[in-house]
Order: C-alpha cells, then structure tokens, then sequence
C-alpha cells in the first residue's frame, strides 16, 4: 500500500533522513519506534507532504505521491494525525471535525460526523466548546476523530498517547486495535515499545535518521539489541 | 435641551445629530478595517496596501462613471469582484512568492506594492483630485434633528449587508471554516487537506474585496486623489487597534466608536482638529488596552 524507498529529507539544509525504505502493507500495522529527535515526525510529515523530500520516492497504491502537495495526499486516503494533535483552537469540536471531511469523505460528512460521535460520545457531549478548551485526552480523540471524517485509507498516527493517563492509554490502544480489525491500515509511531510491537504486525526501529532494525513484531519483541536500548534489559 | 446646552455650549439636536452621521460613517470605516483585520488574522501581516488598493478601487469607480457612466453602486459588483481578483492575485503570485514566508519581508513587499501603485496613479491620474456628480447627490430625509442624504445611507446599509454576508460566510461555509482554521493552525489545516496558500490569497482577496466595496460607497461623497487611501486607512488602522487585531466583531464596534468620535469630535473642535479626537482614542488604546477591545479572535 504505502511504499518509501531511499527516502532523504529534512529542513533546509539540514538532512534529518537519510535513506530510509519502510512499507505498509493493506491491513497491517506498522509500528515506528525510535528515540527523540530520531526522525519519526520529520518522516511521518514528509509522507503526508508537508516538507518537500530531498530525495527517493514515497508510493502509494503504486502511484507517486513523493514531492506532492498535502491536499493531494489527503485527497488519495492517507491522513495524518499529528504529534500535539494540531486540532483548530479557535473553532468549535463540530466545526474541527466538519473540516476533518473538507478534502475527502465530503458526501458522507453527515453519517461520518455520526460515526465519531458514536465513537467518542465526550465529543458529542462537547460539540459546541471550542477545541482550545478541551483537555488533552479530549484533543486527542477530537484529532482522531477529525482524522476518521476523512475516511482514510492509511492512517498514521504520531505518539497517540503522549500526555494521556495510563487508563486512556489502554483506551487508545483498545481504539487502535478496533480501527484496524474494521479494515484501517495503520502506521503508528510510539514511545510505547511493548504495547506497540504487541499490536503492531511489523515493525521498524529508527535511529539518527536510518532505519536500525526491522522485522515482524513478535521477533523484534525477543530481539536483544531493542530489548537493550529501549528497554533497558 | 437645556442640560446639554448647559454641559457642552451644544444642543442636543446638533450632538445628536452628529452621532447619527457618525455612525453612517462609522460603517463604512469598519468596512474598511474588516478587510485589514482579516488579512491580519489570518496571515498575521500587516497590509501597508491597503489604503492604496482603496485609492485604486475608488478611481475604478469613478472611471467607470466618467466613462461607461455606471452609477457608482451599480459599479459596486464589478469593482468588488475586480478588487478580489486583484487581491488574489497580488498575494499569491506578488507577495507570497516574493516573501518565502517571513514577516518581516511580507511587510516591506505590501510597502513597496503601495509606492509603485500610489507612484502610478500620481503619473497616470495626476494629482487632481476627481469628483462624482451624482444625480441624487442632495436628496435624503429629514431626520428633524438633521439631514440624512440617501448616499450616507447607502453607504451605511450596504456596509451592514457585506459585514453580516461575510460573517455568516465565515461561521458556516466550509471556506470561511478553512479560513479560521488556517488564521490559528497551519499544519493542522494542511493535515486536513486544505491548501494554504489558496487560503491566504483568497483572504487577501476577500479582505481586498471590502475595500472595493467601501471605494463604492465612498466614491460619491469624497474627492478622490492618489492619496485618498492614507486618509482612509489611518483610520481603519486605529479601528483595528481599538477593536482588536483580527477581531469582526472589534472591526464593527471600533468602526461606530471612530465614526462617531471623529464626528463629535469634530463638533466641538472643528473640522480639522476632529481627527485628533482619533489619534487621542489609539494613544489611550495603546495605553490602557493594548489587546484590544475584543481581544485576538478571529471569527
Ligand atoms: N521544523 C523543523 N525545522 C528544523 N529542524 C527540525 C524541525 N522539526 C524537527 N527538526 C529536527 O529534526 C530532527 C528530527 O526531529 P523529529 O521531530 O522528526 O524527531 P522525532 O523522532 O519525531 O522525535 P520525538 O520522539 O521527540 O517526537 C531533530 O533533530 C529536530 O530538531
Ligand atoms: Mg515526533
């Protein structure tokens, strides 16, 4: 489904990316684990064309979506769900979300407004607050739920649960896991190393810009050299 | 009667009446300053163009009136369209490629935009000031305590009607929702699919748009120059201040306050000295309230 090959890219002159090939099969999970500063963001917003690459190619579907503008990559199914969540502070939760279909997923924007707020009943509770006042589990799940207005095909989402309390870090997991058993196509990058590589069906470890190691979930699950720098084993 | 006459050396007909022309005026100055707070908000720059685009939208009216001889309301739809497609295009193709997004370089290309076209308009239009005779110049109502031409009036619904279509326009078209969330969350607003730089141009044109729209409404009561713009934006200018940068509703309520300062102002200090009333309403804002009004929201 989502094919990066060779992938170089960064801000201005400074390369952050090196060369990096990742894939995302139909139906898979796709975890991306990696320190701070590793280059998992700058790779996420280089997929969803935010930032030019400096080179290589990024597919999707087989078609060429490397060097395109974000509304074009949007318009094709892969939406982003950003790290700090990005929802519109000054807009209300309906308004945020109503946006979340402005590029794709337009004719059913009724039904889907539906579908989130069956899936986030808080949301629906909060239709009328503006996002800026929601609290940051709130934002969260306003931000995956503007994501699912747009009817994604492949989903990525960055540190999904950065700043959530540990009882809503199992409730993102348990939504994860459910968004993908519906069908969704996911590549998740998290801090989380053991409940990502126990969701996730592959898995790639960036560091510096390359990817280190990559391999099934449960092989990397036994693998000595992630166990030790990441799990302090 | 006598209570006013008493505090002020007034009647209260005449300050009465100089509030009610104030706030005909009033309306259009927040005409003005909603094209400048929009173009504020949402791409956080200031336009030094804008009183020079409402120069050239007004000599847009009065040449269509000397020369195709269209009423100057009726000119309105044509110059609204024209000054957002101007608008448009000089942010997208001028000032955003010229920028590469800082500030600072924003700010001195929307200056050098309104030398070359203020520069122009002296070579071209000199600098004589043109007037539009318009049959109905003198005919209005007579309010009692003063007389309210059908051109202040004009101006002051037609002002209302284009502030509300745009405020609705921004509070429940996808658009106007595309425009708000660009104003305060760019990334999240490409994440959504929404092409930013469309969005600027098409606010810098909306915001351009407003002031094509007042130049109609100002057109049949005021000499136009190639300098009319200053005196003009000035005051959306302090209107902005006074409302609160990138605030609609600061854009209104600012505009009445300034409409009907200047207006009462004038009354008591003459014509000329009026404007002071003006620039003593920003200097007390900067002071005591440099938010604002109403804040920084964009709705
Ligand atoms: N907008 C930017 N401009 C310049 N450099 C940036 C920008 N964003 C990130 N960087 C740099 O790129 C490198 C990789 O950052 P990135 O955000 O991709 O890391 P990350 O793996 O997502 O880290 P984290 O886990 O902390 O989110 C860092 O050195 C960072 O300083
Ligand atoms: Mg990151």
């Amino acid at each position: 489904m989502l094919e990066v090959r060779d992938l170089r890219a960064g801000y201005g002159a400074v390369e952050v990316l090196h060369g990096v090939d990742l894939d995302v099969g139909d139906d898979e999970i796709v975890a991306i684990l990696g320190s701070n500063g590793a280059g998992k963001s700058t790779l996420n917003n280089t997929i969803s064309g935010l930032f030019p690459p400096f080179g290589g190619a990024i597919r999707f579907d087989g078609e060429d979506i490397c060097g395109a503008p974000s509304e074009r990559i949007v318009e094709r199914g892969v939406i982003q769900v950003p790290e700090g969540r990005r929802v519109f502070p000054n807009m209300t939760v309906r308004d945020n979300l109503l946006l979340g279909g402005y590029r794709r997923g337009r004719a059913n924007r009724k039904r889907n407004l539906d579908g989130v707020v069956a899936v986030f009943p808080r949301l629906g509770e909060r239709f009328t607050q503006h996002a800026g006042t929601l609290s940051g589990g709130e934002q969260q799940m306003l931000a995956i739920g503007r994501a699912m207005m747009a009817e994604p095909r492949l989903l990525i989402l960055d540190e999904p649960s950065l700043g959530l309390s540990p009882l809503l870090v199992e409730e993102m997991f348990g939504l994860i896991r459910r968004l993908h058993e519906e069908g969704l196509s996911i590549l998740l990058v998290e801090q989380n190393v053991m409940e990502s590589l126990a969701l996730a069906n592959r898995a790639y470890v960036i560091e510096n810009g390359l990817i280190t190691l990559s391999g099934p979930a449960d092989e990397l699950l036994d693998n000595p050299d992630l166990k030790r720098s990441y799990l302090g084993l | 009667m006598d209570a006013c006459a008493n505090l002020t050396g007034h009647g209260c007909g005449i300050i009465l009446a100089s509030i009610i022309n104030g706030t005909m005026t009033g309306a259009v100055y927040a005409l003005v300053a909603l094209g400048l707070t929009l173009i504020y908000g949402v791409l956080h720059i200031i336009n030094f163009a804008h009183g020079t685009l409402l120069m050239l939208a007004m000599y847009g009216v009065f040449f269509l009136n000397q020369i195709v001889g269209v009423d100057p309301y009726m000119a309105m739809p044509v110059i609204l369209v024209a000054a957002f497609l101007f608008g448009y295009g000089l942010q997208r193709y001028v000032i955003g490629k010229t920028s590469h997004g800082r500030d600072e370089i924003t700010l001195l290309v929307t200056l050098g935009v309104s030398i070359v076209i203020e520069n122009l308009a002296l070579f071209f239009f000199t600098a004589n000031e043109r007037n539009i005779r318009v049959p109905y110049e003198l005919a209005g109502i007579d309010l009692g305590v003063t007389y309210l031409l059908v051109t202040q009036m004009a101006a002051f619904g037609a002002a209302l009607l284009i502030t509300a279509t745009l405020w609705m326009f921004m509070s429940a078209s996808d658009t106007g929702r595309a425009i708000r969330a660009v104003a305060k969350e760019r990334q999240g607003a490409r994440l959504v699919g929404i092409n930013v730089e469309h969005i600027f141009a098409l606010s810098f044109g909306i915001g351009t748009a407003c002031v094509g729209a007042a130049a109609a409404l100002l057109a049949p009561r005021f000499a136009i120059s190639p300098r009319i713009g200053y005196t003009f934006v000035l005051i959306a200018f302090t209107v902005v201040v006074l409302g609160g940068m990138g605030s609609f509703v600061g854009a209104l309520v600012g505009g009445f306050i300034i409409g009907i300062a200047e207006s009462v102002g004038g009354l008591f200090l003459g014509e000329s000295l009026g404007q002071i009333t003006i620039s003593l309403i920003f200097i007390l804002i900067l002071l005591l309230r440099p938010s604002g009004l109403f804040g920084e929201k964009l709705r």
